[in-house]
């Protein structure tokens, strides 16, 4: 990779990452839709002319018709279902943030601390990530939920602080392997203290796998959100999620097909560009990684 | 190899302890309680009710009884359904959940290795981009999602097959939850031995090998097989759980009586002890099933076995 023998730049990693993520098109391809997928969610509920929770009596369980000004048709309340599933691709990009934030915390932050420190506080640290890791977690969010009353940002929190530890594993590999380093070494020789050796020399490193594994957290906490919702454990009505609506859909399958098929679509698309696109990342920024899970 | 079977098992205690300690705390740290109803209780009633299930001692005193008849198999009463104890309900609902969720993972297993090896000899040709690309569909197509959306095409439209219920385990009410149980599993696994067989099948003793003359099978059987399988052996302990979980869902859709039935109504319900009773019962089995991995993992990779 030594490019300037030749006489070529050399290309930092993240140029480099570009390129080779540029070349992927299904990558591409991915990341372009979820930018659309966004920007329609966002803005799409402003320009509709009906809100998520109004009935449009003229209209009640309509099938999808450009003529009645229900595209995706209604549900069995005459509500309009575009609207309604835009909403829950807010529901979903508002879970990815929060839920993502705070996995990306709790992870990088109990990761870097563990690879950091090594020894015998590495391996306690470790040994509870792999405790937490043979519970089943889906009901652990559940019962902090209970805990927690149906508080919508309350129960993002909780999905993120449940899915850290596939992020705290990978940090903390990567920062063992960094705390070796003649520069961290040398950082330790001129009396930096421990924290801002994490914070200002271990952490930039790790940006590379970081990114990767956020990537590859926001379908797994979308997901978690919408099995809650689907189960009737989420968000509660009238605002409403994808899996709420999926919920919904699957009661009326028999009369109403629409209720399914367009928030099964939109959520199907989300989580599968998501994954292509922490695919094509983890190809760029992480050449040793191998494919798997 | 005794002494290892012997270390991972003790492994196990530390992690079960805090698994049993950290969901009786949780539930019992939650507002509310399980006598809140929309009728209020004389408090006489309430006091004695209280008393009936050991709530008005101390909390650690309460754990401690917890824990006592946990090791004798008792998991107390359920508070929600009065005339059944936890015990009897997990031992009603788990041959369900049991017989639904081996069968899932068998195909899972069968399916997922048989179509990751058959990419892998197959790499970047049309057939190995189809298959991935069905497994990314796979993985990104939630249980929930799918299952309805069988019932509407399988069930409802060409009315091949039963939407719902068990059927006593007739083999025609069950083909629809196992499938969609083993779906995303199938894609996982698909995905993990088409890698892992690629890089063995790249190593020089596979090349030695085939130097030799011997056959594509030979190789794959007698050769390649046992490495490849490593990293899926070692995936089957998240598989257990994520199929754990998944019943939960396909159980509410297909409304199958098994343990997930169970854990949502008590969940809803604010049922102490049927909810804990499940989640150490679905720990412990996690646990086990961990173990059993580790073993297969030690025998199948002598490496694993060293102390140390």
């Amino acid at each position: 990779m030594s490019a300037t023998a030749d006489g070529t730049q050399p290309r930092s990693l993240w140029a480099d990452a570009w390129a080779t993520l540029r070349a992927n098109h299904a990558a591409t391809i991915a990341f372009w839709l979820l930018v659309l997928l966004t920007a329609a969610v966002l803005i799409g509920p402003l320009l509709l002319p009906f809100s998520y929770e109004q009935t449009d009596w003229d209209n009640i369980a309509g099938a999808p018709s450009l003529a009645s000004g229900h595209p995706f048709g209604t549900d069995s309340l005459g509500r309009d279902l575009l609207v309604r599933t835009l909403w829950g691709g807010r529901i979903s990009l508002l879970v990815a943030v929060v839920a993502t934030t705070v996995s990306l915390v709790i992870g990088v932050t109990y990761g870097a601390l563990a690879g950091y420190l090594g020894g015998r506080v590495d391996q306690m640290m470790m040994r509870l990530v792999d405790v937490l890791y043979a519970l089943p977690f889906l009901f652990l969010v559940i019962l902090l939920m209970v805990l927690f009353g149906r508080n919508l940002v309350l129960i993002f929190v909780a999905i993120g602080a449940i899915n850290w530890l596939d992020m705290a594993r990978i940090v903390r590999g990567q920062a063992l392997a960094l705390r070796n380093r003649e520069f961290i070494e040398a950082a330790r020789a001129g009396g930096v203290p421990t924290g801002r050796i994490i914070r200002r020399h271990i952490v930039p490193n790790l940006l590379g796998v970081v990114v990767v594994y956020v990537t590859l957290t926001i379908p797994q906490v979308i997901l978690v959100e919408s099995v809650l919702s689907f189960l009737g454990l989420g968000v509660q009505e009238p605002m409403t999620s994808w899996g709420a609506l999926v919920n919904e859909g699957a009661q009326e399958l028999e009369t109403a097909w629409w209720m399914i098929v367009f928030p099964s679509l939109f959520l199907a698309t989300t989580l599968f560009c998501c994954n292509f696109l922490g695919d094509g990342l983890r190809d760029a920024l992480d050449p040793r990684a191998r494919d798997g899970r | 190899m005794l002494r290892f079977t012997l270390q991972r098992l003790l492994t196990g205690i530390p992690t079960l302890l805090v698994l049993v300690a950290g969901a009786f705390f949780l539930m019992r740290a939650a507002p509310g309680g399980p006598f809140d109803r929309e009728r209020d209780l004389p408090p006489e009633i309430e006091a004695n009710l209280r008393r009936a299930y050991h709530l008005d001692e101390p909390l650690l005193q309460q754990f401690l009884h917890y824990l006592g008849n946990l090791l004798r198999g008792d998991f107390g009463p359920s508070l929600q359904y009065r005339d059944f104890s936890v015990s009897e309900l997990i031992r009603a609902g788990f041959p369900v959940s049991l017989h639904i969720g081996a069968l899932a993972m068998l195909l899972a297993l069968l399916i997922g290795v048989a179509a990751g090896t058959w990419a892998a000899l197959r790499q970047n040709s049309a057939g190995d981009h189809v298959v991935m690309a069905a497994a990314m569909t796979g993985i990104s197509i939630p249980n929930f999602v799918m299952a309805p959306l069988l019932v509407l095409l399988v069930a409802v439209g060409l009315g091949w097959l039963p939407a719902g219920g068990y059927g006593g385990g007739a083999w025609r009410h069950l083909v629809l939850p196992v499938t969609t149980l083993a779906l995303p599993q199938v894609a996982y696994l698909a995905r993990l031995s088409r890698a892992s067989m690629i890089e063995v099948l790249a190593s020089p003793f596979i090349r030695t090998a085939r130097a030799q003359g011997l056959g594509l099978g030979t190789i794959l059987l007698r050769h390649a097989l046992r490495p490849a399988l490593l990293p899926v052996v070692s995936y089957l302990g998240p598989a257990t759980a994520a199929v754990i979980t998944g019943s939960v869902v396909i159980e509410q859709i297909f409304g199958l009586p098994g343990i997930g039935r169970f854990f949502i109504t008590g969940a809803l319900n604010r049922d102490y002890t049927l909810v804990m009773g499940v989640v150490v019962f679905y720990g412990v089995l996690i646990l086990l099933c961990n173990f059993l991995v580790d073993l297969v993992y030690g025998f199948l990779d002598p490496r694993t076995r060293q102390p140390g």
